[in-house]
């Protein structure tokens, strides 16, 4: 039921391509945007790079989170999935990650070609792409329960942010430093553990207080 | 005491009770605060480090303390309410969070207050403001969730869920952004920090923790009668409240 | 087998409805009728355990719904107001999906059959956004065919079919009940349906 529910969301995703495509054009701009309100020094871009990526990434993610549950919310689906004899935190925990590979993955492919805009040294994009790869899915999944407790809220999207972002903040941090950190010429295997601990972590309890929130919003 | 906790666990019957206890728990408040702030500028030494500017620590440290606590208190009191079903424990959380985000901008606010004359800056991007900064997120968060949702038993059940979330992430929070500053070697005078203390600053310290304590039980309080009267408006007990002339 | 105990509905600062009780068994036909914010559709969520009675108990076969959990949802099958059907899907697609939520795997074949029945033939490959309201209730139906659940609670099943169709429900609501299953169903339009005891609830 886990593959099931992810391959019905990406070949909904496939059907609707240009929605894949927004997500992954904002994250683009977002980081485009900075060079030109700072100036297009290189020392300086190089330093703030890795910060940059991150933050065009968590906002990036967390745009796409209304669409996460909205349709299946005003179809009727989500009535269906609450009713099916399978277990809630499976099916969501299947949703989330379909929404990760649709959302997050694009992400973590077009970063490095971002770094390279900021003269990112080969070494520090492979960090980047590590750490996005380990913290994006943290992204969506902290980023589900936000969008599961906001469903058919009127201005849902903004006050999902609102939400969201202050728990994005530990992920945001790590990330950011593990790059930072092995451009500076110091370890950042810790930074990299602690992102992968907080995935593991999140893939426990996350399905579960989404699951939970879904409940109380179909109330 | 059992039969007791049942009686009292009723909204109508809370909300006599704790009519009883608000002028009882604001005259300790005024009382204690009166003693801990004459402690605090008349009684305490100047301290020769930091001159008078340190005064202030006087209600920055309780407030930075409640800040945090009440969020713990108000998770608290979400959860049992998710969990048992129980509605005046949700709405005593509702009725937390107003005060502890206070709590929370008061404590920024003399931070940075006393940032100034101690760093020549208002702001600095310290480890404890920073975390105090992000759990006023979370309570503005917790705040607006409540505030966009129309039906009470819906609110109350999410506002629980994004504040266990947040509850389970405030040691991750502190211990992240700790970690981030040390890292990048800005700031490393910590607020709370004050090298020797005397026992007297101590000793007002402490009474002004104590007033920060049974200000927020008198304010909290207060602001649960309002919620059951808002949500139990259509029952008889409130009718009969109204009848009588007591509202 | 369904029960519903002293069942009572707040929404907001309004009761809906209150001391409402109910037996149903096996065979049996329950018609929820009352005019519109009787709270019909409240009821219906109720018993599918969406949504918790304010007071009051709803038991299957002498157990709590509310611990029986996905025991009680695997006996289920409810069709709301909203049709969950896709508008980005084809038709097959969208009942061969909605059927695997429910538990209920099929083949192409089994699909391909059960939408023939609904009157849809020629239109299985045809995304679900073409179709008009009365044929998305007739995919959304179908799931009917396919799913072998003991209980159906149906929210209007009826809006927006046509005659044909409505012939077609009636039909299939016969055979279920004479196979021993059960229906709770909310409806304006009069339907004959036979049934070995038929429940009439009335909201006000």
């Amino acid at each position: 039921m886990f593959f099931w529910i992810i391959q019905r969301d990406l070949l909904l995703a496939v059907r609707r391509r240009s929605d894949v495509l927004t997500t992954l054009f904002f994250f683009v701009i977002v980081v485009s945007l900075f060079p030109l309100s700072v100036g297009p020094e290189m020392n300086l871009l190089r330093t703030m790079a890795p910060g940059i990526v991150w933050v065009a990434a968590l906002l990036a993610s967390m745009l796409s989170l209304g669409r996460l549950f909205s349709s299946d919310y005003s179809d009727g689906t989500l009535e269906q999935m609450l009713l099916s004899p399978q277990s809630l935190s499976i099916l969501v925990l299947g949703k989330a990650l379909a929404h990760w590979l649709v959302t997050g993955m694009p992400l973590v492919v077009m970063a490095p070609v971002l770094g390279i805009q900021y003269d990112l040294p080969a070494d520090a994009l492979f960090v980047l792409v590590v750490s996005l790869l380990l913290g994006t899915p943290v992204l969506s999944l902290i980023g589900a329960i936000g969008a599961a407790l906001t469903l058919g809220l009127r201005g849902g999207g903004v006050l999902v942010s609102l939400l969201v972002l202050p728990l994005y903040i530990p992920v945001l941090i790590f990330g950011a430093g593990a790059v930072e950190a092995n451009m500076a010429g110091i370890s950042y295997d810790a930074h990299l553990s602690l992102l992968g601990a907080f995935l593991l972590v999140s893939l426990v309890l996350a399905p579960w207080a989404i699951a939970a929130s879904l409940r109380v919003s179909l109330e | 005491m059992a039969i007791n906790w049942y009686k009292y666990a009723s909204p109508a019957s809370f909300y006599t009770l704790a009519g009883k206890m608000v002028p009882f728990f604001t005259i300790l408040a005024i009382g204690l605060l009166t003693i801990g702030l004459y402690i605090g500028f008349f009684v305490a030494p100047t301290d020769f480090q930091q001159g008078e500017a340190y005064r202030i620590i006087f209600i920055h440290v309780p407030a930075a303390w409640m800040s945090m606590f009440l969020y713990v208190v108000m998770a608290c009191w979400a959860g049992i309410g998710l969990a048992f079903n129980t509605r005046l424990s949700s709405m005593m959380a509702t009725a937390i969070a107003p005060t502890g985000a206070m709590f929370t901008f008061l404590a920024l606010w003399t931070g940075s207050l006393w940032g100034k004359p101690m760093w020549g800056t208002w702001w600095v991007w310290d480890a404890r403001l920073t975390s105090e900064l992000i759990l006023l997120f979370l309570y503005i968060g917790f705040m607006s969730l409540q505030a966009a949702i129309d039906d009470p038993r819906r609110a109350d059940k999410a506002g629980a869920i994004i504040a266990l979330v947040g509850v389970i992430n405030i040691p991750i929070i502190y211990f992240s952004v700790q970690w981030w500053n040390t890292l990048h070697q800005g700031a490393s005078v910590s607020v709370n920090q004050a090298p020797t203390m005397a026992s007297v600053m101590l000793t007002g310290m402490m009474v002004m923790v104590l007033a920060s304590w049974m200000y927020s039980i008198a304010v909290i309080l207060k602001r649960v009668r309002i919620i059951i009267l808002e949500r139990e408006s259509h029952t008889a007990w409130v009718a009969e409240l109204r009848k009588k002339g007591a509202l | 087998m369904l029960q519903g105990i002293n069942l009572a509905c707040v929404r907001g600062d309004r009761r809906l409805f209150k001391a409402v009780n109910f037996t149903l068994e096996a065979g049996g036909l329950m018609q929820v009728h009352g005019p519109n914010g009787s709270g019909k559709t409240s009821l219906l969520r109720m018993l599918c355990g969406l949504s918790n009675p304010a007071l009051g108990e709803i038991t299957w076969r002498g157990f709590s719904i509310r611990d029986l959990k996905n025991e009680y949802f695997s006996n289920l099958t409810y069709i709301g107001h909203l049709s969950g059907t896709k508008d980005d899907l084809t038709v097959l697609e969208n009942l061969r999906i909605s059927s695997a939520l429910a538990g209920e795997r099929i083949s192409e074949t089994q699909a391909r059959d059960a939408l023939a029945y609904m009157g849809l033939n020629g239109r299985e490959f045809l995304p679900a956004k073409v179709l008009s309201q009365g044929q998305r209730r007739r995919v959304a139906l179908a799931r009917l065919l396919v799913c072998k659940t003991k209980l159906w609670i149906l929210d209007e099943p009826l809006a927006a079919l046509d005659i044909t169709a409505v012939k077609l429900i009636q039909e299939l609501l016969e055979r279920h009940l004479a196979e021993k299953g059960l229906v709770v169903m909310t409806t304006h339009q009069a339907i004959d349906v036979a049934a070995i005891s038929a429940v009439h609830l009335r909201l006000v």
